[in-house]
């Protein structure tokens, strides 16, 4: 039972990181209907911001420290947000009126030229993300062991999400990401002006995955330009089993995806993980092909 | 005029593109002339297990200099073509068959990991072109043909030296064991950890695999914390192996982790850091070796790269040495003629021990066990074949 709970843990950790990458891939499609492939590479991006800021930032706040971690996840999701903008600027706007695909082929080509820019400024060799939290002992509770960085974790994917969530529902922007979600050409006519919208939704999909990309590097520290990959093609399929273009829908992707990975791998074979829990994916996705959350929202963002 | 604009950055980018892979790769160029002796080296220069290969190149090209500040080989001065294989699956074979047939090198250097050895070694067994690995040490890599050679010892030799550590050290009778299913590497040495623990009478209580380039090792070890072993046997790469121990040590426990010579990284402790504290692994070359030919390799090393070595570029240099040996003593660069001169390697003295090359084309030779102790690696014994 101890050892269950633990599991479940570890993978409600994972899965909210998972989750937070998930809520970028949704939003984009959510306005423009495409995947942006090169989604995970700005988690990378996120990741190494906040390997190159740390040393600056300790200089005039001694590091690790609450208030310097805060500034360096500001500064880190602000730098990132211009990046996702640029990005979509340069690659994406100029395809806008092309066939879906021509945009998709790109993302994936600007995805490349992320993982290979990376490895020739950055260096191909793993490195050490730097201390930025503190730390407090691991606390037993019923046995289990639960550390600092796994709560801090669970604790700013809620707040991002809750954000997000006022963003959406609650602001001007929101509400025209959400007209331009349901009919672009229909906004336009409104005056919704859709260039604004969407730079502000691959601004905002950019801020919040380099969030994750440095609570990721805070959990497993050890940042390498190739670290997207991976958790980049999960949180892509986290987003299309809650139903792609539903943000609670990528949230619970995420959890759900992190869980399931977590006990596939902790009870039955890590070495089938993966082929296991996209086993599942396939039998909801064949149950509810729209995902798990996919219609009965009505926002669509 | 928006369309232009859009086509202008369009193309920047892609003009980018091809600048940057176009600085990365490292291309030599056929050379015609018949002055120079051609050897080729494939590494992970990039990718996951770049540390390994840039260490390994470092030491390649230190031995090439110095071979060539001597006079060279046979009258000729060594060229060294290196080609990067990007740390992944198929591509040792695309840059070697690359580096045999069109830049036309007489002699292979490569690979630090077993499974891309494996990759190139049927390749070059059938060019017949001798291929010398620095430090696989999987045993199925010399197996592939009379070719190939190491100048590294093996898995059940690496794999039984820390068995008799865990059991007659660590005093341990109960182990886990946390393998990397993707590399014959860690298969290999699980396999012998295992036979020659069970043999002395331990009990394996708990066998958790994962993937090189995973990076949340929580569910294993939460598995493994379950079984509560004295010991854990983690023949991983460093890649993993910093984290593994960090979650390890959050997940609380508190025993030692036993590794291999995958361990060997400048980046192992800066990751791991505390967490590894009494940690132990074996490996190919201790640095507090005093003997002559260990401190002058020593200290040319830390003079051209500003850095300690490592244990993977003395394995570099030596494979690099042991070919130039057997090429001086077949006195030619002929396949068959270096392949029986390297085969005939008998006490070679190298900066990673006296290396007498056997009849299984492996080196014999010992092995050193490291611990890490206040953030630094001590030496704590050397083990003999």
């Amino acid at each position: 039972m101890t050892e269950l709970l633990q599991q479940l843990i570890n993978g409600l950790a994972l899965g909210s990181i998972l989750a937070l990458i998930a809520l970028g891939y949704t939003m984009v499609y959510g306005i423009l209907r495409f995947i942006n492939f090169a989604h995970g590479d700005v988690f990378m991006l996120g990741a190494f911001a906040g390997f190159y800021l740390a040393p600056k930032i300790a200089t005039f706040v001694p590091l690790p420290s609450v208030a310097g971690a805060l500034i360096i996840f500001g500064l880190s999701m602000v730098i990132c947000a211009a990046l996702g903008v640029l990005i979509e600027r340069l690659a994406y706007k100029p395809l806008r009126k092309r066939p879906k695909l021509t945009v998709l082929i790109t993302a994936i080509g600007v995805s490349l030229f992320l993982e290979y820019a990376g490895q020739f400024f950055f260096g191909a060799a793993n490195k050490k993300f730097p201390d930025i939290l503190p730390t407090w002992p691991v606390t037993k509770v019923l046995g289990l062991s639960v550390n600092s960085n796994q709560l801090i974790v669970l604790a700013v994917t809620l707040l991002l999400l809750l954000g997000l969530r006022f963003i959406v529902m609650k602001t001007r922007m929101g509400r025209a990401m959400r007209a331009v979600s349901f009919n672009p050409e229909a906004a336009a006519l409104m005056g919704v002006n859709t260039d604004i919208v969407i730079s502000f939704t691959f601004a905002l999909g950019s801020a919040l995955a380099a969030a994750a990309g440095i609570l990721y590097a805070i959990n497993y520290p050890s940042i390498d330009p190739l670290m997207g990959i991976m958790p980049g093609l999960k949180a892509f399929v986290a987003a299309v089993l809650g139903g792609i273009g539903n943000l609670p829908g990528a949230a619970l992707g995420g959890i759900i995806i992190g869980v399931t990975e977590t006990l596939v791998s902790g009870y039955i074979s890590s070495t089938y993980r993966d082929a296991i829990a996209f086993a599942i994916l396939i039998v909801i996705l064949l149950v509810k092909p729209s995902g798990l959350l996919g219609k009965k929202e009505v926002e669509k963002v | 005029m928006n369309i232009w604009r859009g086509h202008f950055f369009s193309l920047a980018f892609v003009a980018a593109g091809c600048l940057l892979t176009g600085c990365n790769k490292s291309s030599p160029g056929p050379n015609a002339g018949g002055d120079v002796i051609k050897v080729g080296e494939y590494g992970s220069l990039t990718g996951s297990e770049a540390s390994f290969g840039q260490s390994t190149h470092k030491g390649i090209q230190q031995a090439v200099d110095e071979i060539n500040a001597a006079g060279g080989v046979l009258g000729k001065k060594i060229e060294l073509h290196t080609e990067d294989d990007q740390s992944q699956a198929g591509q040792a074979a695309t840059v070697v068959r690359k580096l045999i047939s069109s830049d036309g090198v007489v002699a292979l250097l490569g690979e630090v990991a077993s499974s891309r050895s494996l990759e190139a070694a049927p390749i070059c067994q059938q060019s017949g072109i001798p291929m010398i690995s620095p430090s696989s040490t999987n045993p199925k890599v010399t197996e592939v043909g009379d070719y190939i050679f190491r100048v590294c010892f093996i898995d059940p030799f690496q794999g039984t030296v820390m068995a008799n550590f865990a059991t007659k050290t660590v005093q341990a009778h109960t182990a886990a064991v946390l393998t990397d299913v993707k590399s014959d590497y860690s298969l290999g040495l699980a396999k012998f950890f295992k036979e020659q623990f069970l043999a002395s009478g331990g009990k394996i209580v708990d066998e958790e695999k994962y993937s090189g380039g995973d990076k949340d090792f929580n569910a294993q070890l939460t598995a493994i914390k379950a079984a509560s072993p004295e010991v854990v046997f983690v023949p991983g790469y460093y890649t993993e192996v910093g984290l593994i121990a960090l979650q390890a040590r959050q997940l609380g426990i508190n025993v030692p982790l036993l590794g291999g010579d995958g361990w060997e990284s400048p980046t192992l402790i800066p990751v791991g850091g505390k967490a590894l504290e009494g940690d132990s692994f074996s490996t190919h070359f201790s640095a507090d070796n005093t003997s002559p030919e260990v401190q002058a390799y020593l200290t040319t090393y830390k003079k051209r790269y500003n850095e300690t070595s490592d244990a993977m570029a003395p394995l570099g240099y030596d494979a690099m040495m042991i070919l130039a040996d057997a090429i001086k003593r077949a006195g030619t660069t002929d396949g068959a003629k270096v392949r029986d001169a390297l085969a005939a390697t008998k006490d070679f003295k190298g900066v990673t021990g006296n290396i007498t090359i056997d009849p299984n084309r492996n080196a014999s030779k010992s092995a050193v066990i490291l611990t890490i102790t206040n953030g630094a690696i001590k030496y704590i014994q050397t083990v003999a074949p």
